[in-house]
Formats: structure tokens, C-alpha cells, sequence
């Protein structure tokens, strides 16, 4: 789960990670005001999304001025923003975060993730901090200097300095910046983070260290003993679907296609994906029924599936393990008599229980449900029958 | 032949109580492996699908010689279950359970690796020997007796594989559903050299996804070490970048860790790699008639 950069700056501070002050807003008055008690002549006024390179797109403003803080805030909120991270479609600003500008002498970049292959935590620093560090990361990999820290000793001295001397900092800084990381990697840490990002890191005039931005997301299956952070959800940067799907414990993401798909398992479901691509044809989403299949929730998967008014087909491409193919079958049959199944179904079920499954649907005699008999087959039919040649 | 388990190996499950525990417990019961016992705190003494429960894994071991445990515990406890299952001296713990933290996980397989014990999963369908020894939730009639060893990240296209491989006379030695979790245990470059190793095994199926570059490493290693032929398929050729399909592992970020990329780097190594899911049996009997 992701959260917006005040949200982020809010644990920050918890944490003694030194941030600007600042205030988020919901509306252009809140804006003015928000910039008011925060004080002082300049301000920043920051569009609220889940996505960065929000500065390219128009949606960070530097306001010297309460008016000027009025017509940024009125400008960005009720904005479609479009980032490199966005997609072309761009996201909606429902709020904006008011800072208190900043005296920026130097940017860095700073961030935490997993290392897989270590399998511990890395922190990575680089001096080429702004708005590009995919580019950095890309072309001048080298700038980057990373330390993978092993949590059972935790951020060392060592792991700040290796950092520090990296970024060439002069040695009377080394403390502070040393101070500023073990902050940040508390605040990690303690709260299951699966990222965290402060691009920029700045040095201020007179030499202190402050996260300009913040990014952080947290790994799902850890939110339950995080109350405080599960709250920090966002619906409005959610897809509705997606969140519905998710509520029955269905795993579904929309794409751009015409054959729907409904499958068991990830790695299946991205399988079948590119089999339908491979026979020739797109696929209209994501769907993994999971492990806990049973008719309520292949219903559902049904009906989530023919939201989208493109799928001409769809692929029910079952490996029974611990979804049983009977229980599958009578899943079909079942949201055959909720939802008005309108396109042909074409039903590929193998595995645990699948010659009781053919049968279950052999009796039940639907014309728009048609079997195959293989996983080629299934995904050849349904690519013809999306075509309307079956 | 075949790899880490056998109809010799003898089983404990953690979890056994439960409602997973139950139902998968008294599958590979049926299907001949030897679950010798169970653990469930609070509930030692009791007997349970006609085995003994016990409070601690200690104590299940002491009394029953069990080396691998499977464990289903709820996934909040799967780090503390896999500690105990190491402290307690336990060889290899399958860890089925799905969603558990990455934190926990991190943890809980750094203390296995001091206690020398390994690990599967978690989030993954377990391990299998054809005909003789399921420690899973796999389906065990696709598991025909071979010649064939699989590795997958997935689960369900464990199954597919199997299936595929059967299907054109071939069978399986082992299978090992090594789960598709950012930390996991026995990956493909522990579980190579051992199908290598194992007489009986001819050729290896390797079934990756995207994210993360545990096939990139396999692929390095085939190169030097395997002489035996291996056939790959990596889901996820069309996912969309920055898309997260289910899995926490399937994440594409940046250049890394995509299906082209892997694709490309195994067959640099001589493998056998398949676009299409549906051609893996084809391409097993190929490598094995050629
Ligand atoms: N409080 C501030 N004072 C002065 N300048 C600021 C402040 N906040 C942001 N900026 C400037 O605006 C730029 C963009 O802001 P920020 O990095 O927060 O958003 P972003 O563009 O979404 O980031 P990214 O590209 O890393 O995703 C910063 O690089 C910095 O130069
Ligand atoms: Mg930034």
C-alpha cells in the first residue's frame, strides 16, 4: 500500500527525520490558510498523488506570495495530473500539501527497499538527487552507492559513513547525515515499509539536512499490526474495481483487451495471459480466484469480468490443487443465474476433481458455455470467440 | 532417485488442527507420505487423523524422528513456526502458508540458514516425489512417476507442467513449488545441482515469472554447471509494466526483471525456452528424444 508525501512526512517526523513544516489542504481556502499559520514568504503548494514526477508535471509551485499560494492551490487542485508514472490517463488532485519553501543548497537522493538477493534491506545514496533518478539508475549506475544493512544489527556507523564519504560529503557533515539515515531506517524498519524515497534529500544554507519529498509504501500483508498506517489508505487513488474484487478475495487488474480472463493462481492467470496474446489475442484483465474459490466468489469474478464492456469472451482456465474443479464448475453454473453471463464462456477445468466438473457442466446444458480440452484449445477458442468466428 | 524427499521421509505439520492443516494433512496422508505427527500448542496428547499432536515441534521430533515439517500455520506465526522448526532441529520446513511479511520472513530464514535448516515457500503448493512422498497442496494424481525434475515459482502451473509432461509419456522425479515471495527459500540455483546430481532425473523444467532475478542467476549457473537439458517458461510476457499481478513478487521495476530479459539470459545458456505455456510437454519431449 502507498501513501501521499504528507502522509509520509507525518511519520517522518514521528521518527526525528528532518522535514520542512507544512500542511495539507482540501480546498484552495484551507490552502491559504494552511500557508498563513505555517508563516514566513515562500511557499510550496504540491499536488497529492500516488505517483511521482509531480514537479515535470506542473504539479509542485513555488508561491512567493498568499496570493500566489491561492492561485497554485486553485490551479493544481481539481487538476488531471500526468506523470511518467501516472500512465496517459493521469491521476485527479483531491488535496494539496502546503510547505514552507527551502533553502536548497544541494540535492541528493535517498532511499531504502529490499534487496532480494541479500535479502536484507538496502539504503541507497546518490549525489544526482532532483526529479531523474531513473535516469541515474539507468545510465550512471555508478553514482549510486548503496549498503545493505543486516537487521539484526541494525544501521551502523559504518553503513552512514560508507554512505556519507560516498556522496563526498565534508567530514563535519558526515554526523548529521549519519544521524538523518538511522532515522530513516527506523522508520522503515518499525513499520514493514517496502520502500521509502526522498528525492530530493537537500543541504540547507546553513548546512542541515532535510527530506524535501517522501514517498513510502508498506507491505500489505504486515498492515494488520499497523492500524495507524492501514488508515492511511487512499480510496481515491484505488481503482474501484479492483478494490471490490479484492473485498471477495479476487486479485484482478483491468487492462485493454476483449477476452476476459478467470484463472487460479498468478502465475497461471499471467500464463494465460500470454497465451491469449500468443494466439492472437488481447486480454481484458487480470483475474486470480485465489485459493478460496468457491460459486459466491467465481461469481463474482464473472461479474467483476463483464464490467468491462470490451470483453467479448471470456477464458475460465482452471487447475484444480485447492480450488477443487467441481466446486468451479458449480461456480459457473451459479453465476450463470446471478449475473447474465451475455458472451461465451469458454471453460478449460483440469486437476482435482475435473471428470466430475465436465460432468456437473455436461448436465447442465448451457448453450454459451463451451469446453475445451486443453489449455491451447481453450485459449484458440477464446481468442475466435472474441472475434465472433466461433 | 529423486531430490530432498522420499517414501522414507517422515513428516510433521505445523498447523495441524486446522482446517488447511486438516484437509491437506489427510491428503498426503492418502496419498502414502508418512505423517508421523503434528503440532499444535495446547492441544499435545490428543490424536489427530490417527497421529499424535504434540504442544512443541521439540517434542515432535524427539518422539517421532521427523526431519521436514509443513507448515500452515495462520501467517502472522509463520516466522515464529519456522524458528521453532529449526531450533528444534528439523532439516527442510515447506512453508505453504500465504501472506505472510516480508520482515517476518526475512528473519525467520536467516535463523533457519544458522541452524542449517532449509527452507520452501512460503506462499508455494510444497514438494513433491511422483508415487511416493507429497508434502503439499498440490493435486497428487498429476504427479505420474518420471524422469523429468520441476522447479516453479507458480503453483497452478506446477500442475500445468506436470500435466503437460504426462501427457506426452514423460513423468516427474520431484517438483518443488518454491513460491513467488520477495524472500524464499531453496530457489532454483540449490535445486538445480541436486536434479543434476539425482541419477534418475533427465531433464529439468523451470517455470519463472517476473520480478526480481533469481531466473537471471539460474541461467548463469546452468551455463557452468548443468549438462543435463532444461526447458524454461517465465510468465508474464504481457504483463503491463508497473502492474502488480497478485503476486509480491511479480513486480516489474525499472529494466529489471522482465520476461524478455529472463528469456533472453536462459537461452544464452542453452536452455530450451518456450513462449507459449502450452508448448512445455512438447518442448520436454523434444530435449529428451533429441
Ligand atoms: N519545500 C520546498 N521548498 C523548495 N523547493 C521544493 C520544496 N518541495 C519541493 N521542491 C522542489 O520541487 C521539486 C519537485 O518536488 P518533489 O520532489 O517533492 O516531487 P516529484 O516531482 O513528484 O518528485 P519525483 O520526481 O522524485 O517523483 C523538488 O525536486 C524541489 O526542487
Ligand atoms: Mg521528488
Amino acid at each position: 500500500m502507498n501513501i501521499h508525501e504528507y502522509q509520509a512526512k507525518e511519520i517522518f517526523r514521528k521518527y526525528n527525520v528532518p522535514v520542512p513544516k507544512g500542511k495539507v489542504a482540501f480546498t484552495v481556502d484551507e490552502a491559504v490558510e494552511a500557508a498563513k499559520e505555517l508563516g514566513g514568504k515562500l511557499w510550496v503548494v504540491k499536488a497529492q498523488i500516488h505517483a511521482g514526477g509531480r514537479g515535470l508535471g506542473g504539479g509542485v509551485k513555488l508561491a512567493k506570495s498568499l496570493d500566489e499560494v491561492r492561485h497554485w492551490a486553485d490551479e493544481i487542485l481539481g487538476m488531471t495530473l500526468v506523470t511518467h508514472q501516472t500512465g496517459p490517463e493521469g491521476k485527479v488532485v483531491h488535496k494539496v500539501y502546503i510547505e514552507e519553501g527551502a533553502d536548497i543548497a544541494k540535492e541528493y537522493y535517498l532511499g531504502m527497499l529490499l534487496d532480494r538477493a541479500a535479502e536484507m534491506p538496502v539504503m541507497m545514496a546518490s549525489t544526482e538527487g532532483g526529479m531523474e533518478i531513473e535516469k541515474v539508475a539507468a545510465e550512471t549506475p555508478e553514482k549510486i552507492v548503496k549498503v545493505t544493512i543486516d537487521p539484526t544489527v541494525g544501521f551502523q556507523g559504518f553503513h552512514g559513513r560508507k554512505l556519507a564519504f560516498g556522496l563526498g560529503l565534508p567530514k563535519e557533515e558526515v554526523g548529521t547525515f549519519i544521524k538523518f539515515a538511522s532515522a530513516l531506517y527506523k522508520a522503515y524498519m518499525d513499520n514493514d515499509a517496502e520502500m521509502v524515497e526522498i528525492n530530493p534529500l537537500i543541504k540547507t544554507g546553513d548546512g542541515k539536512f532535510l527530506a524535501l519529498d517522501a514517498k513510502m509504501g508498506f507491505d500489505d500483508n504486515a498492515l494488520y499490526r499497523h492500524p495507524d498506517i492501514a488508515e492511511m489508505r487512499d480510496l481515491d487513488e484505488e481503482e474501484p474495481t479492483e478494490m471490490e474484487a479484492k473485498a471477495h478475495g479476487l486479485s484482478y487488474i483491468k487492462l485493454d483487451g476483449n477476452v476476459g480472463c478467470m484463472v487460479n493462481g498468478a502465475g497461471l492467470a499471467m500464463a494465460t495471459m500470454d497465451i491469449i496474446k500468443h494466439e492472437g489475442g488481447e486480454p481484458a484483465n487480470f483475474l486470480d480466484v485465489g485459493g478460496g474459490a468457491n460459486p459466491e466468489t467465481v461469481a463474482k469474478g464473472f461479474e467483476i469480468i463483464l464490467k468491462d464492456p470490451n470483453v467479448k469472451a471470456i477464458f475460465v482456465n482452471i487447475f484444480g490443487g485447492i480450488v477443487r474443479c467441481d466446486r468451479v464448475a458449480n461456480g459457473i453454473l451459479e453465476a450463470t443465474k446471478i449475473t447474465d453471463v451475455n458472451v461465451p464462456v469458454i471453460v478449460r477445468l483440469d486437476g482435482t476433481n475435473a471428470a466430475e466438473a465436465a460432468e456437473i457442466l455436461k448436465n447442465a446444458n448451457i448453450e454459451n458455455i463451451i469446453a475445451a480440452e486443453n489449455l491451447a484449445d481453450g485459449a484458440r477458442k477464446a481468442v475466435a470467440a472474441a472475434k465472433g468466428e466461433l | 532417485m529423486s531430490i530432498l524427499v522420499n517414501k522414507d521421509t517422515k513428516v510433521i505439520v505445523q498447523g495441524f488442527t486446522g482446517k488447511e492443516g486438516t484437509f491437506h494433512a489427510s491428503q498426503c496422508i492418502d496419498y502414502g507420505t508418512q505423517i508421523v505427527g503434528g503440532v499444535t500448542p495446547g492441544k499435545g496428547g490428543q490424536e489427530h487423523l490417527g497421529r499424535p499432536v504434540f504442544n512443541t515441534v521439540e517434542e515432535a521430533v524427539a518422539s517421532t524422528g521427523a526431519t521436514v515439517s509443513m507448515i500452515f500455520v495462520p501467517p502472522a506465526f509463520v516466522a515464529d513456526a519456522v524458528m521453532e522448526a529449526a531450533d528444534a532441529g528439523v532439516e527442510l520446513a515447506v512453508i505453504i502458508t500465504e501472506g505472510a511479511p516480508v520482515r517476518d520472513m526475512m528473519y525467520a530464514k536467516m535463523y533457519a540458514t544458522k541452524k542449517g535448516m532449509s527452507t520452501i515457500g512460503p506462499n508455494c503448493p510444497g514438494i513433491i516425489t511422483a508415487e511416493e512422498c507429497k508434502i503439499g497442496i498440490m493435486p497428487g494424481n498429476i504427479f505420474k512417476k518420471g524422469n523429468v525434475g520441476l522447479i516453479s515459482k507458480s503453483g497452478t502451473l506446477t500442475y500445468e507442467a506436470s500435466h503437460q509432461v504426462v501427457q506426452e509419456g514423460y513423468g516427474i522425479t520431484t517438483a518443488v513449488g518454491i513460491g513467488g515471495d520477495p524472500i524464499i527459500g531453496l530457489s532454483y540455483k540449490q535445486l538445480l545441482p541436486m536434479f543434476e546430481a539425482d541419477p534418475e532425473t533427465e531433464a529439468i523444467v523451470m517455470i519463472g515469472e517476473i520480478g526480481g532475478d533469481l531466473e537471471i542467476q539460474a541461467a548463469a549457473y546452468i551455463k557452468e554447471h548443468i549438462s543435463k537439458p532444461v526447458v524454461a517458461f517465465i510468465a508474464g510476457q504481457t504483463a503491463p509494466k508497473g502492474k502488480r499481478m497478485g503476486h509480491a513478487g511479480a513486480i516489474i521495476s525499472g529494466g529489471s526483471g522482465t520476461a524478455a530479459e529472463k528469456m533472453a539470459a536462459l537461452e544464452a545458456a542453452g536452455v530450451k525456452v518456450v513462449v507459449s505455456p502450452a508448448d512445455i510437454g512438447k518442448a520436454v519431449k523434444e530435449v529428451l528424444t533429441k
